[in-house]
């Protein structure tokens, strides 16, 4: 079989796995978010807390548990890192630095998993078991607590309520999470995942031929399984998914590429179920299906024809890839951390020809909707969907709707200020980092390829996606500072305009569909919300593209 | 003592962050401990350790190792891993790429009071050059000049409107360190000189010339590139049967026993078609270092 047909039949089982399992995962998931009963569990859990779990919150009740819930991470985390030297299981490492320590736990706790740090070097055990990996999973549960928060905003008729945070970060994390990522854990543990509590320092062999070399260690397969299930990206070793303790054999590639799809592209198979029009749920899956499918085969096509000097040279796209992957799978994965928000890597792209990198880096400016990660893929695609609806409305003179909901000022200029934050990050962050010593410092690649660099920092900070044009040194007070900030305000200040606009919703009657309104389950709604999406996109970044990916590619 | 709401708030996010982490943190993680402790996985939670022949334990077979000796040169008896940029090579406390782009090609040559730093391209060529002659075959590759390192000239000049340069005043061929001799002797009419190191090209227009070798070069991909991990423990089969009569030779034995262990030790696509075909290069010598030629 030729690597170009084993390509193919790689991603067409991806696809495959992901049409079959969308369904009941997705009824699963509904059922957890609507069910009224509480398991003993969980009702103990509530007392613990102190929270009265059946009172339903209003949006500003619910944004600010989203928001104390995760300063709350945010300090633990670091303090966590700032004391491992006191703690068990710290191997010996020391206090990480404070401006670093910041970072990474923004970077955690806003599910972006973005590492100025080196995971084999930096952390201990502990800190990565019961701090990093927590927010793993509670990173991850909070987004699709929003997600679910703005389900209810369309499904609710003349309510203030949008739910409880609190049930529904306990639920998804104890219902949804934990079993995936206990299963996943097990299946990698079997495909050589490394899952114990060594000491590398106690694990120093001889090598064959009378070297030493000292073996890494830790509860990888637990961390790993929930890295990629949760969308978060961040590796408990540097090299991330392309380190054979994380990801050892061609088919645990092919798994953590699918816990990393299965969660975001279930979740239109719930907002279907929610609005009770599970035809709605299949437009917005198939708009991600589609902006996926076509990102993928150009990334795949990209690295296969390896255009550009060294890829010439070497004759492939080889430069950072895994023997075991092979190029194409390794472009898939590329896509799909990109497309997601998980930033996890199996190759690296800042070896990658100059517009298969571009790619990964539109994947993110397209703000991982396609299909984006647990949570915030679907409350991004959600919102672009109702810009769409607002375009179609104005070329037809009518007021907008969207699933029985009009979609006046107020819920456009919250839509508009949600799609803003993003590219405004992006671009202020990197226009800063290029105008100061500080930011030119970092790149190891010169020309339009460092700008490349920088350029991917930021817009990988400001869509909490994670992953690196690598060779930029981030661990400087200034890079660990400003993208800290890009984190921060990328994930959490959209999220306060997506439960504004779920509220707003929420207390809308429902209003009838009539004759003008506008389908929203059709091919032709399908094409629109993809159009506007890549339109909105190509506009705000083209100019940058252009002196960066664009001007190194195209000769 | 009534505490306001917002104070209360974020109790009950400190007390729902402690339940998680007991759950999440703690009993999840030992929950996969306990079951990757049953037979059959306990090994491979252990790191897949693999012994040597008198039963020390010699590494794992999913981590590569370097089978090189004190100096760097390959060692003849041994199939040999791809390159490496974890550490010194292979050191597993410090796994990392190159992360160096697709055009980076011109070299900083050392000069006092620099440290070199070998473009991406030269140290693909440097590579290629330094298998083909271990093997016995051409290293020759696309951009590469006969000694090895990028062929890249810097052509200094007016610009023309495409941004060419179309009367150069002055062409230096830019990995190649003065005295050596430059790959081509004239562009569009200047002679080529060779490079000064520690003088400032930036300002010249790069040119990369492709030269005559043959876009499938004899010296497969995966023995010039770096992997992603730096401690990738698999080559192709094409690198491996390269290798094969050097390690046949070295070893003294007929160049079919040494294929016969590289077939043992081969990996095909998962299912048919996950990944791509690779020869364990850990496993391969221990096997080899076991029964063959020792």
């Amino acid at each position: 079989m030729s690597s170009t047909t084993a390509g193919v039949l790689f991603l067409g089982s991806l696809v495959l796995a992901l049409v079959l399992t969308h369904r009941p995962l997705g009824d699963y998931m509904y059922r957890v978010y609507s069910g009224t009963r509480h398991t003993r569990v969980e009702r103990w859990i509530y007392r613990l807390v102190g929270v009265r779990p059946d009172a339903d919150q209003r949006w500003g009740v619910y944004a600010r548990a989203v928001l104390a819930f995760s300063v709350v991470g945010v300090l633990f985390l670091y303090g966590f890192q700032r004391l491992q030297n006191r703690l068990l299981l710290s191997l010996g490492m020391d206090p990480v630095k404070p401006d670093q320590a910041w970072n990474t736990a923004v970077s955690f706790v806003t599910n972006t998993n973005w590492q100025s740090y080196s995971g084999e070097s930096t952390m201990g055990h502990l800190v990565q078991m019961t701090g990093l990996a927590v927010q793993n999973f509670v990173s991850a549960a909070v987004g699709m607590a929003v997600a679910v928060a703005l389900m209810r905003g369309f499904a609710r008729r003349r309510t203030e309520g949008l739910g409880n945070f609190w049930v529904d970060l306990v639920r998804g994390t104890l219902r949804i999470l934990l079993p995936i990522a206990f299963l996943g854990a097990v299946a990698l543990v079997a495909g050589g995942v490394v899952q114990n509590l060594q000491d590398p320092a106690d694990h120093t062999v001889t090598t064959v031929t009378g070297g030493s070399q000292t073996l890494p260690g830790g509860p990888v397969a637990s961390q790993e399984a929930i890295k990629e299930l949760g969308t978060n990206g961040g590796g408990f070793f540097n090299a991330n998914s392309a380190h054979p303790f994380e990801n050892p054999t061609s088919w645990t590639n092919w798994l953590e590429m699918l816990l990393i799809l299965l969660i975001p592209f279930a979740l239109t198979r719930t907002f279907g179920r929610m609005v009770r029009q599970p035809r709605q749920g299949y437009a917005i899956a198939a708009v991600m299906g589609l902006l996926a499918l076509v990102s993928v085969a150009l990334t795949m096509t990209l690295q296969a024809v390896h255009h550009g000097t060294v890829p010439t040279a070497v004759g492939a796209a080889a430069e950072g890839t895994e023997a075991r992957f092979g190029v194409l799978d390794s472009a898939v994965f590329a896509a799909v951390t990109t497309l997601t928000s998980t930033g996890a890597v199996d190759s690296f792209h800042d070896s990658y020809t100059s517009l298969g990198g571009m790619m990964t880096m539109l994947n993110m400016l397209l703000g991982e909707v396609a299909p984006g990660g647990v949570g915030s893929g679907l409350y991004g695609m959600l919102v672009l969907a109702v810009i769409t609806v607002f375009v179609a409305g104005l070329m037809v003179g009518r007021t907008p709707e969207y699933l029985g909901k009009k979609i006046g000022a107020r819920e456009i200029k919250l839509a508009s200020l949600y799609f803003l934050v993003m590219p405004a990050l992006v671009l202020a962050g990197t226009g800063a980092a290029a105008a100061t010593g500080h930011g030119r410092a970092g790149m190891l690649n010169s020309g339009p390829h460092g700008l490349s660099e920088v350029l991917y920092a930021f817009t990988s900070a400001s869509n909490n996606n994670g992953s690196a044009f690598a060779g930029l040194t981030v661990n400087t007070v200034w890079y660990d500072t400003a993208l800290g900030l890009c984190m921060a305000v990328g994930r959490f200040l959209p999220i306060v305009f997506v439960l504004a606009l779920a509220g707003s919703l929420a207390r809308q009657g429902h209003t009838p569909e009539s004759d003008g309104t506008l389908p929203t389950h059709r091919p032709q709604f399908v094409g629109m919300v993809a159009g506007v999406t890549v339109v909105l996109v190509a506009l705000t970044f083209l100019p940058v593209l252009a002196l960066g990916p664009l001007a190194e590619g195209v000769h | 003592m009534r505490m306001p709401t917002w104070i209360r708030g974020h109790l009950a996010a400190v007390r729902a962050l402690l339940v998680l982490t007991a759950v999440c943190g703690v009993a999840y993680p030992l929950a996969v401990f306990a079951v990757a402790q049953l037979p059959g996985l306990e090994d491979r939670a252990g790191g897949s350790l693999v012994s040597a022949p008198g039963g020390r334990t010699a590494g794992s077979r999913l981590i590569g190792q370097s089978f090189t000796d004190r100096d760097g040169n390959p060692i003849p008896r041994y199939f040999q891993s791809r390159p490496s940029n974890a550490g010194d090579g292979y050191d597993p406390t410090a796994s990392s790429a190159s992360n160096l782009g697709p055009e980076d090609v011109v070299d900083t040559l050392p000069a006092p009071g620099v440290e070199g730093a070998p473009s991406l391209l030269t140290q693909v060529c440097a590579r290629s050059k330094a298998v083909g002659d271990l093997e016995g075959v051409s290293g020759a590759r696309p951009f590469c000049t006969p000694d090895g390192v990028g062929a890249v000239l810097k052509v200094f000049g007016a610009r023309a409107a495409d941004g060419t340069v179309r009367h150069p005043a002055r062409v230096v061929s830019a990995d190649q360190a003065c005295p050596a001799v430059p790959f081509v002797r004239e562009y569009h009419g200047v002679r080529v000189e060779c490079a000064r190191p520690g003088e400032d090209l930036a300002a010249g227009l790069t040119v990369p010339v492709r030269g005559g070798a043959p876009s499938r070069p004899r010296v497969p991909a995966d023995a010039v590139t770096a992997s992603g991990s730096g401690l990738d423990p698999h080559i192709s089969p094409a690198y491996a049967r390269l290798q094969a009569p050097r390690v046949a030779r070295a070893r003294g034995v007929p160049v079919e026993r040494v294929l016969e262990a590289v077939r043992h030790n081969r990996t095909g696509r998962a299912l048919g078609f996950m990944g791509e075909p690779v020869v364990n290069v850990v496993r391969l010598n221990l096997e080899l270092d076991r029964g063959v030629g020792s």
